[in-house]
């Protein structure tokens, strides 16, 4: 415990809680819209913002924060375009990301380790001018997330419905975009560019297996957000292991015993209870 | 006569310069209950779909409320109830909150709800008959039960005009009497109907009016027209079993 006594390391704390609050606040509605891959793909493009911050002797993760939002942008405007196509410009789009940002991280004459450190994520390297971005923006991705819940939760739910609605259906989806690319920025510090959707949705995914409503699963999601960014800067510290894989290995485990424990209760409350016979819906034809 | 709620002129849609939609005209005028009716592919969902504004007019104009469709805001007024819910990515919602949304019109992007709020969402959940099963994920739901609670969430914003596309298609006859008990109770409080049907069941008495389309025109506007020869029968329920006549074959005995 007495490694949390140094600076770096609360700092690390602090970030991972932040980050670990925040990405499943977005990521439901990602989820919900079937766009659980879109933070990798954003990350991709995060990291060419990257390479081209140190190529320029300009701040990485603010680049990153600008190149992540075009991105986030231009593949809003694919999806919202619904067009088949769309598939394979995002792919162009997050493989042209991830070699350009390889390229200029290279070219600039940073070391390997300095591109691993955005790959994998650094939480122990985090400067306190860092921390404060990361918290900043992760306060503000969170009222953002909870006090449009109603209306994200009505566009990404069924998009049509709520243009008649008249909500600002393209400001919303712009804002979902805007967001996802400045958390996947704040995320890359802890998590790394490869490992950033799974603070996103894995927390979902494990709350989805218990929750009934949207509000529930949103609720247990960010709580379990927590715990995993919690206990795994706990493990890092005390196994020596990278922190960001340990946060996101906590998440996958939390996954893994919530969804056995639920299949495990639904098997013995059918045991438990004979099933009720099935009561069919009374007929609507009469075949002859 | 009555004020008209909606007013179609020389309403033209296409699809990838493929027309869907040619010359269509239509008013429909507060109190009345229209049912668009036609064959698959006709064009009746995307003349409903042309009037809310979900597909551009290639030509013609559409006013809604007195308000031409672009300069339209009052969306309060309108509760559109699509052929179905979508599935989603998986996370769960319950029926309170998909009725919820139907508050949004109303309440605007950043008021939290408020007692008002609550109190016609409750009331549209007891007018389809769904108050039980407020709590439950949407998904538990059968497919009556799930258009139900579509037709619930329009009916939470207490809007002037209905709009539905297929509501009955699919759905259980408990579901269809429910839905259509909602539906006479809507109209008798002063609202006005647009709805897209393939059959109309016991939807029948509450229509007012039927528009027919037919390969993209309106080819009758009047009354509900009647079926004809055995269709006409009280007993026809538009199931076809097959004809004797049809040799044996692997699939029978």
């Amino acid at each position: 415990m007495e490694l949390f006594q140094y600076p770096y390391m609360q700092r690390a704390l602090v970030a991972a809680l932040v980050i670990g609050l925040a990405a499943p606040a977005l990521g439901i509605y990602l989820v919900q819209r079937r766009l659980t891959l879109i933070g990798d793909g954003i990350g991709h493009v995060a990291l060419t913002g990257v390479g081209a911050g140190l190529l320029l002797n300009r701040s990485p993760v603010l680049v990153a924060v600008i190149v992540a939002t075009l991105g986030a942008i231009a593949v809003e405007v694919v999806r919202s375009r619904g067009r088949t196509s769309g598939d394979l410009a995002l792919a162009l789009l997050f493989y042209g990301g991830i070699a350009g940002g390889v390229m200029l991280v290279g070219l600039s004459g940073s070391t390997s380790a300095n591109l691993n450190a955005y790959l994998f994520g650094s939480l122990t390297t985090i400067s306190q001018a860092d921390l404060t971005t990361i918290v900043v923006l992760g306060a503000a991705i969170l009222v953002a997330m909870l006090a449009l819940r109603p209306a994200l939760f009505a566009v990404s739910h069924d998009e049509e419905y709520a243009r008649v609605s008249g909500l600002p259906v393209r400001t919303l989806n712009m804002l979902i975009a805007v967001t996802t690319a400045v958390t996947v920025t704040i995320a890359m510090r802890a998590v790394g560019v490869l490992l950033i959707s799974a603070l996103m949705v894995v927390p979902v995914a494990a709350a989805q297996q218990v929750a009934r409503g949207f509000r529930t699963t949103m609720t247990a999601a960010m709580a379990l957000g927590i715990f995993a960014a919690g206990s795994g800067v706990w493990v890092a510290a005390n196994a020596d292991t990278a922190p960001g894989a340990s946060v996101v290995l906590m998440a996958i485990a939390s996954f893994l015993v919530i969804a056995l424990a639920a299949a495990g209760w639904r098997a013995l409350r059918r045991r438990g209870t004979p099933a009720p016979a099935p009561t069919p819906e009374p007929h609507e034809v009469v075949l002859r | 006569m009555n004020h008209p709620v909606i007013t179609v002129t020389h309403a033209a849609v296409g699809y990838d310069g493929r027309p869907v939609l040619r010359d269509v005209s239509l008013t429909v005028t507060a109190g009345e209950v229209v049912a668009v009716l036609g064959a698959n592919g006709s064009g009746k969902s995307t003349l409903i779909r042309a009037v809310l504004g979900l597909v551009p007019l290639s030509a013609g104009s559409v006013t809604l409320f007195d308000r031409p469709l672009r300069r339209f805001r009052q969306w309060e007024r309108i509760g559109y109830v699509p052929q179905r819910l979508g599935a989603g990515g998986g996370v769960p919602a319950t029926v309170r909150e998909v009725v919820a949304s139907g508050r949004l019109a109303r309440r605007g992007l950043l008021r939290p709800p408020g007692a008002a709020d609550r109190a016609a969402v409750d009331s549209a959940l007891r007018a389809v008959g769904l108050a039980g099963r407020a709590d439950d994920p949407v998904a538990t739901l059968s497919g009556g039960q799930q258009q139900r609670t579509l037709i619930a969430r329009a009916l939470a914003g207490r809007p002037d005009l209905l709009v539905l596309d297929e509501p009955t298609a699919g759905v259980d006859a408990a579901s269809q009497e429910a839905f259509a008990g909602a539906l006479r109770e809507f109209v008798a409080g002063g609202g006005t109907v647009l709805l897209v049907a393939h059959e109309l069941g016991p939807l029948r008495p509450v229509i007012s009016r039927a528009v027919v389309v037919h390969e993209g025109g309106i080819c009758h506007d009047g009354g509900v027209p009647e079926p004809a020869g055995h269709h006409a029968e009280p007993d026809h329920d538009h199931v076809h079993p097959h004809g004797p006549d049809e040799p044996a074959g692997l699939w029978s005995n």
